[in-house]
C-alpha cells in the first residue's frame, strides 16, 4: 500500500490544521468513524474473543481511536500498544508479554515522540484485524492500526 | 586501624566469588535418593577436555554418576561474550544415600560442592497430600481475614479461621539462590523439587547462557509421583494455570514468562484434575484473544489426551464426579477475585460472568481425585491473595484469603472421612503489610487521616455476616481495618476499599518512572505517598519475612522449628516414601 497516497497527506494537513485550531478538529474528526475499547469485541468465551460486527465493517478503513500509550515494548520499535486505561505492569505478578484482550496495536506513518502513558490520546489510521506477527519484535498482534498518527486530546 | 585492611580483602574476595565455577546442583543441595537430576560445571575459562578432572567422593566421577558428561567447548552469552567451557551431564540418579563431594579442578580453577542424597522412609505415611498455598500470604493477611470473617468482641476473635485449627507448624525461610528476595516461580520451585533456585527459574538451576529452557533440571514432585506411584495429581489455580506458582508442581524454565512452553509441560505431565485460568496460552495464534506465537490448539490436543473440558461454573459441576481427566480453563487470563466476582462485579465479570471459585473447583478436584484407590497429590493455590497484594489492593487480598480458608475447610472435611491425608497450609512468601488499626468514618473532621484509630483509639471494626457466608456483607462499612505497606511506588492513599476495581496505584510517565495515578487524587480526603523504592517499581512488592506453615496429618510431625522452603519437599517426599529403596 502507498502510505504516501494523496489521502494521508491531506488528512496529515488536517490534522496539522486541526492542532492549531481546536474548533476545526472536531469538525474534522468526525470525518473518519471512531471505534472504541467496548465495541472491539461481540463475544468473550474461554475459548476465544470474536471480533464485533463494526470492528469488520470498518476493515481495511480510516478510523480514529481513543485511549493510552503503553508503556512502548522497545524504545526504538516503530508501533506501539494502545490500551483503554493506562497500564501498569508487574514483571513478578505476569509477564512482560502478558497484555490485557483490548488492546489494539499501532503502526505509526512516521516515528513520533512518545507521551505520557496517563495522558489520552487519539490514533487515527487505517484498521486493520488478523493474526500477525511483526517480524522484528515477533509481537503477535490480531488488531492493527497502520499508517498512524496519534495526537494527545 | 587494623581491621580496616581485612575488610578490604573480604571485599575482594566476594568479587572474586561471583566469578567463580559453578556446579549445579549447587553446596548443600539436598537430593531425593534415585531422583533424575542434570548436573553441570561452568568453568570461566575455555578449556580442553582433558584438562577438567572431576571426582565424586574421590573417585572418578563417571563410576559414581553412571555416565559421561557432555564437553561443551565454549558457552555464549548474550551478544555472543565467551563464558568458558562446561560440562553437562543431563537424568543421572544417586540411589544410595549420603554425603557426595563433588571436586572440579581445570587448569587453575578449582570448585568443590557437597550434595546430601537422603532416602526416605520405607513406607508411605498417607495416602493423598492436599498442599495449599496462598500466594503472599502474610501474617496480617489472616489476621485480617480472621477480623473481617468471624468479627471480635472485646479483644477475643468471635470465630477461628480454618487454618487457625491445624495442628503442626514452621516457620519457613523463602530466599533465592541469587538473592535474598524472592518470587512466586522459585519459592514454589523449591518446594516442589527441594531444590533452590533463582528469582524467575521453575525445577531448574539457573544455569549462565541466555536459553530460558536448556538448564540444568530436576525433578519436580508432580514428576516423581509419577515416577513412584499410581496416584493422580491436581493442579487447582485461580491465576492462569501456567502462572508459577501451579506451573512448578510440573514444569522446567529459567523463565517463569515462557508460559506457552508451560503448557506444553504440563500436557507431557497430564495431571488427572487442571482448573483455573489462563486458557489463552491453549489456543492458537489465528483465535482472537490468543497468547501463543504458534498455531497449536491445545484445548484439542488434551481433548485428544482423554481430558473432559470445563469452561464455566455449570460445566465444572457438572463434571465433579466424573470418570477421566478434567481440564477446566475458566477465564483467558487470571480469574476474577472473590470481591469482584461474588460480590461487586467488576473487573473482567461481565465478560467471564459464570466463573467458578477456589472452593467449587477445589471441592470438584478432590471428588474426582478420590476416586483413585491409590490416592492422589492436589496442589491449590489462593492465587490472588499476592496479585491483589501487590496494588495494595489489601480489601481484595484479605477477602482471597477468607476463600483461600475457605478452600482448606473443603481440604479439612474430606481428611475427617479420610485421616490418611496430609493437608499442608503455607505461604510462598509474604508481604510488607500490616494491620495497624482501623478508620473510622464518624470520626470528625474531612482528613481522612484523621480518622485513622490507633491503639485504643482504634476501637473493633463494624463488619458484619448477616447471612453467614463467611464474607463480610459490604467491605466500605463505617469503621474498618486500616492495613498499610511498608514499601510500595508514589501513590494516592484513599482510605477506602476500591468499588470501581482492583487498585492501580501508580502508572508509569515518559521517564519509564512509576508515578502516582492520579484517577486517585481527587478521593475525598486521599493522600499522596510518597515511595520508598526505586521508581522503576510499579507495586508493592514481595517481602523477605519468613512465611508460617500449618499442617495435619499423618507426615505433620514433620514440621517444626525452621525449615528452608527445599525441606518441605523432604516431607512430602517421605510422606509418600519417594526415595525408598526400590527392592526390584
Ligand atoms: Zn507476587
Amino acid at each position: 500500500m502507498d502510505i504516501f497516497s494523496s489521502l494521508h497527506l491531506s488528512r496529515r494537513r488536517l490534522i496539522g490544521a486541526a492542532v492549531a485550531l481546536p474548533f476545526t478538529a472536531s469538525v474534522v474528526r468526525a470525518a473518519d468513524p471512531s471505534l472504541s475499547f467496548d465495541e472491539l469485541y461481540g463475544k468473550f468465551g474461554v475459548l476465544g474473543l470474536e471480533f464485533s460486527d463494526k470492528v469488520k465493517r470498518l476493515a481495511e478503513q480510516e478510523i480514529s481511536m481513543k485511549g493510552f500509550m503503553a508503556p512502548p515494548l522497545k524504545a526504538e520499535a516503530q508501533f506501539f500498544v494502545l490500551t483503554e486505561v493506562p497500564m501498569s505492569l508487574c514483571p513478578f505478578c505476569s509477564s512482560d508479554a502478558d497484555w490485557p484482550d483490548n488492546i489494539v496495536v499501532v503502526y505509526l506513518l512516521e516515528k513520533q515522540t512518545f507521551v505520557q502513558p496517563r495522558q489520552t490520546i487519539e490514533v487515527r489510521g487505517t484498521l486493520e484485524y488478523g493474526s500477525w506477527t511483526d517480524p522484528d519484535t515477533g509481537f503477535v498482534s490480531l488488531l492493527r492500526i497502520r499508517q498512524a498518527e496519534y495526537f494527545s486530546v | 586501624m587494623r581491621t580496616l585492611p581485612a575488610a578490604f580483602a573480604a571485599t575482594t574476595i566476594l568479587a572474586g566469588a561471583a566469578q567463580a565455577t559453578t556446579v549445579y546442583p549447587l553446596d548443600r543441595a539436598t537430593i531425593l535418593a534415585g531422583s533424575p537430576f542434570d548436573f553441570k560445571v561452568e568453568l570461566n575459562k575455555q578449556v580442553k577436555p582433558e584438562d577438567v578432572k572431576i571426582t565424586v567422593n574421590g573417585q572418578d566421577y563417571k563410576t559414581v554418576l553412571g555416565g559421561e558428561a557432555r564437553f561443551v567447548e565454549l558457552e555464549k552469552g548474550k551478544d555472543d561474550k565467551a563464558l568458558g567451557s562446561a560440562l553437562l551431564l543431563r537424568g543421572l540418579k544417586i540411589s544410595a544415600p549420603g554425603a557426595y563431594k563433588v571436586e572440579v579442578a581445570a587448569g587453575d580453577e578449582t570448585k568443590s560442592v557437597t550434595w546430601n542424597v537422603y532416602e526416605t522412609a520405607g513406607q508411605p505415611k498417607a495416602k493423598n497430600i492436599i498442599f495449599l498455598l496462598g500466594d503472599g500470604l502474610s501474617v496480617a493477611h489472616r489476621t485480617a481475614a480472621r477480623i473481617m470473617s468471624k468479627g471480635m468482641t472485646e479483644g477475643k476473635a468471635n470465630g477461628r479461621l480454618n487454618m487457625d485449627d491445624l495442628d503442626r507448624m514452621a516457620f519457613v525461610g523463602t530466599s533465592a539462590t541469587n538473592a535474598v528476595a524472592t518470587d512466586s516461580a522459585n519459592t514454589m520451585s523449591a518446594y516442589m523439587t527441594g531444590h533452590k533456585t533463582a528469582v524467575n527459574a521453575i525445577g531448574v538451576y539457573a544455569d549462565r547462557t541466555p536459553a530460558s529452557l536448556d538448564d540444568p533440571r530436576v525433578e519436580t514432585f508432580a514428576e516423581a509421583v509419577r515416577r513412584m506411584t499410581k496416584k493422580s495429581i491436581g493442579i487447582v489455580a485461580t491465576a492462569e494455570v501456567e502462572d508459577a506458582t501451579p506451573a512448578a508442581v510440573v514444569s522446567h524454565t529459567r523463565n517463569r514468562n515462557d508460559k506457552a512452553d508451560v503448557v506444553g509441560m504440563l500436557l507431557g505431565v497430564k495431571p488427572e484434575v487442571l482448573l483455573g485460568g489462563g486458557s489463552a496460552y491453549f489456543l492458537g495464534k489465528e483465535v482472537a484473544g490468543s497468547k501463543r506465537k504458534d498455531n497449536q490448539d491445545y484445548i484439542k490436543l488434551f481433548q485428544d489426551a482423554g481430558y473432559k473440558l470445563a469452561t464455566d461454573k455449570n460445566e465444572l459441576a457438572a463434571n465433579a464426579s466424573a470418570e477421566g481427566n478434567l481440564l477446566g480453563l475458566f477465564h483467558t487470563g487470571n480469574m476474577d477475585v472473590t470481591l469482584d466476582r461474588e460480590f461487586l462485579k467488576k473487573g473482567t465479570v461481565d465478560k467471564f460472568p459464570n466463573q467458578p471459585g477456589l472452593v467449587a473447583m477445589t471441592k470438584v478436584a478432590i471428588d474426582r481425585l478420590s476416586k483413585n484407590p491409590d490416592g492422589f497429590f492436589l496442589m491449590v493455590e489462593g492465587s490472588s491473595i499476592d496479585k491483589m497484594s501487590h496494588p495494595l489492593d489489601w480489601d481484595r487480598a484479605v477477602v482471597e484469603t477468607i476463600e483461600f480458608d475457605q478452600a482448606i475447610g473443603v481440604a479439612r472435611e474430606f481428611q475427617k472421612a479420610h485421616p490418611d491425608t496430609l493437608i499442608v497450609v503455607t505461604g510462598d512468601h509474604t508481604h510488607g503489610v500490616s494491620i495497624i488499626g482501623t478508620v473510622d468514618d464518624e470520626k470528625p473532621g474531612t482528613e481522612m487521616r484523621e480518622k485513622v484509630g490507633t491503639y485504643a483509639e482504634a476501637g473493633f471494626p463494624n463488619y458484619k455476616d448477616e447471612n453467614g457466608d463467611g464474607y463480610p456483607d459490604k467491605i466500605d462499612v463505617s469503621r474498618r481495618l486500616f492495613l498499610s505497606a511498608n514499601n510500595g511506588p508514589d501513590h494516592y492513599e484513599t482510605f477506602r476499599p476500591k468499588l470501581d476495581g482492583p487498585f492501580v496505584p501508580a502508572v508509569q510517565n515518559e521517564k519509564k518512572e512509576y508515578v502516582a495515578n492520579e484517577q486517585y487524587k481527587d478521593v475525598p480526603g486521599a493522600v499522596f505517598v510518597q515511595g520508598n523504592l526505586p521508581k522503576s517499581s510499579e507495586s508493592g512488592v514481595h517481602a523477605v519475612d519468613d512465611v508460617v506453615l500449618q499442617s495435619a496429618g499423618p507426615g505433620s510431625e514433620e514440621f517444626h522449628g525452621y525449615l528452608e522452603q527445599s525441606d518441605v519437599y523432604r516431607v512430602l517426599a517421605d510422606t509418600f516414601a519417594l526415595g525408598a529403596k526400590q527392592t526390584n
